[in-house]
């Protein structure tokens, strides 16, 4: 025997695994394509067979699988007696359909995929019947959307297809969205996401006050789904599906989802005054509209739609009345529904099939042609009717019985005439649905002559069409254990006194159901004449409403897109930052400002002096950015003024760090200089700087407020873990590196990843500038800027020169004392940068690169190789990625020196940081080169030696 | 000392979003320089405030400022610097494609029309 824990995720994924087989069998031909389909289908049916009866004895299985338990997501099912019947009756269906589809669909359809499609939909379905986390039903919910919208526009050349299909969606998408907002507040109220748990909360969730939001937001995800008033319009359109389609998801399955849903919550929600009005009343109006429309429509497809529409709304209505007898008629009417409807539908298709019309008017007599067809679609209409014997007939009997000793807005009659006149309805529309075609006088003008189709499609709706007359007739035999053990499932308890038989005796609903029977077959007879004032009537179209509503939407958010992005990036900024703000500050209003718990700190004279200089060069920065060198300048002063606080607020590292980096970013942006215009134009209008400056300042004040908040009061962190184990674990003193190297190890690598990265996207993009049109831009570019005589100045060369070993010393003891001091591969590695730059700048680029040995590519790549590898080592030591180990040694004449995993892993930082620098600069400079600049190879443009002995500078043009 | 790093950022910040919101791509990449500084200082202050303790363990120190903030502003004062490369590069590119470094598409910005009247 499988345990729960396997059998029902394995239903549940039968199908989508299966969904893989159809794709690939229809190259073996449409029989195996099909057998392929049925194949999961089958076997899950299997499986849920084997599950049968532990259920039916009154157990309820459960399948747990963790996946994020702190959010209370898991993949949880659970299998009663509702999910029993539904599942059954998905997979039963799905077998069914795909029989007949096998014989319905033309050659020309692509079976392989509608196949597909058909399972995951069917996997969707089976999904919702049996999650237990309403977060995993919601998502499966949403699938049954996604999968349905590929269904119902499967005839894709179809115009009608694709618009069903797409209202559709927009439809039940729709209420999905607003069903998993009432999901998350159920799941808020009851503590838990799982169904099981929210089940037995049912009182809890009934008293809180979020009940009402929470039932209104779910009913909107069950009424679209189950097409009831005002949302019923999309189920007719949908119909430009094939009829497999139809007969599937319309009569068992989508719009049964919704039903479902409200019998799932049932007894969670149910029993209040709201859930009754809503659900009754929505219900009541959906039974009769329906049924209405239903009568009046030419299309067989179209009038089975509504039919529908108006047995869903008598479904939602029995569930709506609250109590257990309803309940229990409603289990046992969905499952008469499933039999007659899927058998009308796809009688209705056979018709189609045969005929090439689905239009009444053109259709009649079609009992001498299509006998077996006749006998098939009379049964399942008089079922629909509600005519003893069949068992259409016992449930409607007992939906009467309900109706009748219900008190809807205080009055006792009201209900149970609204119910018998829908009952009317109903009948009308299927003794017209037998009457207009497949009585009457035989015609000659069919579009083609029908005659009764093969066996392998009248075969499914036949084996229902017998279960419609055996559960007519036995019904207590048949399906009696079943409802009882669903209803049971919807109740959550002990079922009240019923009984599934023909005749109760002399009951009001015996009455209601002649009169129900005679007023029909008068409405049919009458027919002719109410169809003309039924079309003389004005009535409002919901296809163009909807296409109305859908137009002013895209109307609106196209508005809406265009004003906020327009290409302009400032405004994008702009938007950017004044929206932030206003969540900061909607934010702040909430809590306010935090009391102040720390002393401030007093204000030396230096740190004053520092202040005022770096608040002036940031406002001069603004008022004179006009002149670009100006602002780099003053740009520069701002940095080093940074640099300095970082040295006052015990910061070593980023002291260096920021003042080595600025030292590179001024050399970037100067060498960008070079080429951009030198003066920024004045095109913004004074208003437009007003607003900008309003906006800044905001900003500027909420962040600054923000970091005060900060500043003023106590925290606790994580870092005190850190400051205790730098050096036991880490083997370093500098804590600052050794979370670098270490303890955010994985965080650098990424991060020198990136760096590198950095650096190959500008030589790529320098790389495709060059090459592109605007290389040849470049290459007729004068710069116009007078030069100095004197480029490489003698003096500024010898001075690099000697610093250059110097620096490079620099460089390799910042690095190698990093661990335990101020220092690291970042700032080694612009440290050695700029020594390196010192002789590009004193030389000139070609000099330099002359003398460069190794690509700086190379390099990028070999610091990225040698961090992973270090990382990689850890593993042979049998401990996670990047865990670093050290040890002590000594060197004589060199004191006890550290040698730690942690510097090789350092180096490739190292390595990673020259190399990115190094070529965003190169490439920066190939600028200059590309545009024709006379460079020299010579170290110096003027040679000190005396002229008369001194050969010609060496001047070249590339 | 409190007030003075918070009004920084608040400074540093108000400059640098001025200067993003120009229509030319140099000032843009000052502000975005300015912004950089800003952020820089606001993390280091989320670690509040300390004088002489750095984060270097020692037999005589027996209080440090916090390192964290430090390890995640030393890597992203190295990534702005990358970004600003990565932005320059842009800049260039776009100056040399165009003939000019304005940012905005400007026929779609009425306020650019408006301004150079």
């Amino acid at each position: 025997m499988i345990t729960p824990q396997v059998l029902l995720p394995l239903i549940a994924i039968l199908p989508f695994a299966g969904a893989l087989l159809p794709g690939l069998m229809i190259r073996a031909g449409r029989d195996a394509c099909a057998m392929f389909t049925a194949l999961p289908t089958a076997l899950a049916l299997i499986l849920l067979g084997l599950a049968a009866p532990a259920v039916m004895d009154g157990q309820v299985l459960q399948a747990n699988i963790e996946w994020l338990p702190a959010l209370g997501l898991n993949v949880t099912f659970f299998l009663d007696g509702l999910g029993l019947l539904f599942a059954g009756m998905i997979l039963g269906v799905g077998l069914l359909i795909t029989l007949y589809a096998r014989y319905y669909l033309s050659g020309d359809d692509p079976m392989g995929q509608f196949y597909t499609y058909l399972l995951l939909f069917q996997g969707a379905m089976v999904g919702v019947v049996l999650s237990d986390n309403i977060l995993l039903l919601l998502i499966f919910w949403e699938l049954t959307s996604l999968s349905s919208f590929l269904l119902i526009g499967f005839w894709k050349h179809l115009p009608e297809g694709r618009q069903g299909a797409r209202m559709a969606l927009a439809v039940t998408g729709s209420g999905g969205l607003a069903m998993i907002a009432g999901m998350l507040i159920l799941g808020n109220i009851a503590g838990s996401y799982d169904l099981s748990v929210i089940l037995t909360m049912g009182d809890e969730i009934r008293a809180s006050d979020m009940y009402l939001p929470a039932l209104i937001l779910i009913l909107l995800g069950a009424f679209t789904k189950s097409a009831q008033f005002p949302f019923h319009f999309w189920l007719p359109h949908a119909m430009a599906a094939p009829t497999p389609v139809s007969a599937y998801l319309h009569s068992a399955t989508m719009v049964k989802a919704g039903i479902f849903l409200m019998a799932r919550m049932w007894p969670v929600l149910a029993g209040t005054d709201a859930w009754f009005y809503i659900v009754t009343t929505t219900g009541l109006i959906t039974m009769v509209l329906g049924a209405t429309i239903a009568l009046f429509k030419d299309d067989l497809k179209a009038l089975l739609a509504y039919s529908t529409v108006s047995h869903l709304g008598l479904l939602t209505m029995l569930l709506g009345f609250g109590t257990k007898a309803a309940a229990v008629v409603a289990v046992f009417h969905i499952i008469n529904h499933l039999t007659f409807k899927a058998a009308l539908f796809m009688s209705a298709g056979i018709v189609d099939h045969e005929t090439h019309t689905r239009d009444i008017k053109r259709l009649g007599g079609l009992r001498h042609l299509m006998p077996i067809t006749t006998v098939i679609a009379s049964l399942a209409a008089l079922s629909m009717a509600g005519i003893p014997l069949l068992n259409g007939f016992l449930s409607k009997e007992m939906m009467l019985e309900e109706a009748a000793h219900t008190v809807w807005f205080g009055s006792h009659y009201a209900l149970p005439v609204l119910a018998t006149l829908g009952a009317l309805l109903s009948v009308a529309y299927s003794f017209r649905f037998i009457a207009h075609v497949f009585l009457g006088p035989v015609r000659d003008d069919y579009p083609s002559q029908p005659h009764d189709p093969g066996f392998g499609l009248w075969a499914a709706p036949a084996f229902l069409v017998v279960f419609v007359v055996l559960i007519g007739l036995f019904s207590a035999t048949i399906v009696g254990p079943l409802v009882a053990v669903a209803a049971g499932a919807v109740t959550g308890g002990d079922l009240p006194y019923y009984s599934l038989k023909i005749w109760h005796g002399v009951t009001p609903a015996l009455f209601m159901s002649i009169i129900a029977v005679a007023g029909g077959a008068m409405l049919l007879w009458m027919h002719g004449g109410l169809e003309r004032i039924w079309n003389a009537l004005p009535r409002p179209e919901a296809k163009n409403i909807f296409d109305a509503l859908m137009a002013a939407i895209v109307t609106a958010s196209r508005w809406f897109t265009e004003l906020l992005h327009n290409g302009a990036i400032s405004r994008y900024l702009a938007v950017f930052t004044v929206s932030t703000t206003a969540l900061g500050v909607i934010a702040w209003s909430g809590g306010g400002m935090p009391a102040a718990t720390r002393e401030v700190l007093p204000v030396p004279i230096l740190a004053g002096i520092g202040w005022v200089l770096l608040v002036v060069a940031a406002a001069a920065v603004v008022v004179l950015h006009h002149q670009r060198f100006t602002a780099l300048i003053l740009i520069s002063i701002i940095g080093l003024m940074v640099s300095g606080g970082f040295v006052y607020l015990s910061a070593p590292d980023l002291a260096l760090t920021q003042i080595s980096v600025e030292t590179v970013t001024i050399l970037l942006l100067l060498l960008a200089l070079h080429f951009l215009p030198k003066d920024t134009p004045r095109e913004s209008s004074a208003s437009r700087r007003l607003r900008d400056a309003a906006i800044a300042v905001i900003a500027g004040g909420a962040v600054g407020a923000l970091a005060l908040g900060f500043l003023l009061t106590d925290m606790s962190s994580i870092s005190d873990f850190h400051l205790a184990n730098s050096k036991t674990g880490g083997g370093g003193t500098n804590v600052v590196n050794v979370i670098l190297v270490d303890f955010r190890g994985y965080d650098t690598f990424g991060e020198i990843i990136v760096l590198g990265i950095a650096g190959l996207a500008i030589y790529a993009l320098m790389e495709a500038l060059l090459a592109g049109p605007a290389g040849a831009r470049i290459r007729n570019t004068l710069f116009k800027e007078t030069r100095s005589r004197d480029r490489h100045p003698f003096m500024m060369v010898i001075a690099t020169r000697v610093i250059l070993p110097i620096a490079l010393t620099v460089g390799v003891y910042i690095f190698l004392r990093g661990h335990n001091q101020p220092g690291g591969g970042f700032v080694a590695g612009l440290v050695v940068s700029i020594a390196l730059l010192m002789q590009y700048m004193a030389s000139g680029f070609a000099w330099a690169q002359q003398r460069q040995k190794i690509e700086y590519h190379s390099l990028i790549g070999w610091g990225v190789l040698i961090a992973a590898l270090t990382g990689v080592g850890s593993w042979f030591a049998g401990r996670p990625f990047l865990t670093s180990s050290f040890g002590y040694f000594t060197f004589p004449p060199i004191e006890e020196f550290e040698l730690a995993t942690a510097m090789l892993f350092d180096l490739g930082v190292f390595l990673t940081v020259l190399g990115a620098v190094m070529l965003m600069l190169y490439s920066l400079s190939r600028i200059a080169r590309h545009a024709g600049e006379t460079i020299n190879i010579d170290p110096m443009d003027y040679d000190p030696t005396p002229p008369e002995t001194a050969d010609v500078p060496q001047e070249e043009v590339r | 000392m409190e007030y003075l790093v918070a009004s920084t950022v608040g400074v540093l910040t108000a400059a640098g979003v001025y200067l993003i919101l120009r229509l030319r791509a140099f000032p843009v990449i000052l502000g975005m320089a300015m912004l950089s500084y800003a952020v820089n200082v606001f993390l280091l202050s989320t670690g509040r405030l300390a004088v002489n303790l750095p984060p270097i363990l020692s037999k005589y120190a027996t209080e440090y400022t916090d390192p964290l903030p430090q390890a995640l502003v030393l890597t992203a004062i190295v990534i702005s610097f990358g970004m600003t490369a990565v932005v320059v590069m842009i800049a260039l590119g776009v100056f040399f494609e165009n003939g000019d470094d304005h940012i905005d598409d400007q026929a779609a910005d009425a306020d650019v029309s408006e301004g150079k009247s």
